[in-house]
């Protein structure tokens, strides 16, 4: 494992500048078929409807996936990231039109561990709301 | 309806063994939107110190989804048309690459009330055939209005 990121040269506090991740409905299309998850909330408007979501949704490991996305592009080799945790505390709904929307993510370094570890505080926001909450990423830095 | 609560503590049998191939992980990171060429290509990773290309962090529910035959069990009384997604967490020993030949045993930790909502855990431990534990991951699923 080799992250680019050398833990000497990172402080607590340090900021990830925020990233834009644009979702439309083909990219959940693509992820159903990539993950195996075929739950119609995430393609089926008309299915989203009738159990009460307001349209189509993205896959909630969708969303985990772009803000992790962030983290392995930052920290250089995804094998880097050894543990990491969110929990999804707003839908990210993906409406059927060209344009879709947009999940933004930052991040902020919360700690230094031994072993030239560090937490990453991750910020997942969508149409104004956070997505995930207490999204959080070790990463195994050089 | 509320979820069985003799589930908790239960576990699945062990996997048939999850072979993951290059394929698979090129596919998935190309429906995530991720051009990283350690997904890709194999010198690109063996640069980066791993025998050969690795899977994304988010990978495993590939193949750990859920802890699936113990969540599909009508027994547990899970109505899966009002699920979501609660809290995913995935815990390293080492990265995941192609070649791998993976087992995971699920087994649920908690099943909750939270307001008119059903929070069940499933705890899945990812192991090589031969015994050596890559991950474990923990996968919190809510049925909405199923306290109701």
């Amino acid at each position: 494992m080799a992250a680019t990121v050398k833990y000497d040269e990172v402080e607590v506090g340090q900021e990830i500048p925020a990233a834009d991740y644009p979702v439309r409905r083909i990219n959940l299309v693509m992820y159903a078929g990539a993950s195996g998850d075929f739950n119609q909330i995430h393609w089926n408007e008309r299915f989203a409807k009738t159990v009460g979501l307001p349209d189509v949704i993205a896959h909630g490991m969708f969303t985990m996936a772009q803000a992790g996305r962030f983290v392995t592009d930052w920290a250089g080799d995804p094998g880097a990231v050894v543990d990491y945790g969110v929990r999804f505390s707003s839908m990210v709904v993906v409406p059927d039109d060209d344009e879709g929307t947009v999940i933004t993510v930052s991040g902020v370094v919360e700690e230094k561990l031994e072993d030239k570890r560090v937490v990453i505080a991750l910020t997942a926001k969508c149409a104004d709301s956070r997505v995930l909450s207490k999204a959080r990423a070790v990463v195994q830095l050089s | 309806m509320a979820l069985n609560r003799d589930f908790i503590g239960r576990a699945s049998a062990p996997s048939a063994p999850y072979e993951v191939s290059r394929v698979k992980i090129r596919e998935f990171a190309t429906a995530i939107g991720d051009n990283n060429p350690i997904y890709r290509d194999r010198e690109a990773a063996q640069a980066a110190g791993h025998p050969d290309v690795i899977a994304p962090p988010t990978f495993p529910i590939v193949f750990s989804l859920g802890g699936g035959a113990l969540l599909a069990d009508p027994e547990l009384g899970l109505n899966f048309a009002m699920v979501v997604h609660g809290e995913q967490r995935f815990e390293y020993r080492r990265p995941i690459h192609a070649g791998d030949e993976l087992v995971t045993v699920s087994t649920v930790t908690d099943i909750r009330s939270v307001g008119r909502n059903e929070f069940i855990t499933v705890k899945s431990d990812v192991t090589t055939v031969d015994g050596e534990l890559v991950c474990t991951t923990y996968n919190t699923i809510v049925e909405r209005g199923g306290a109701g």
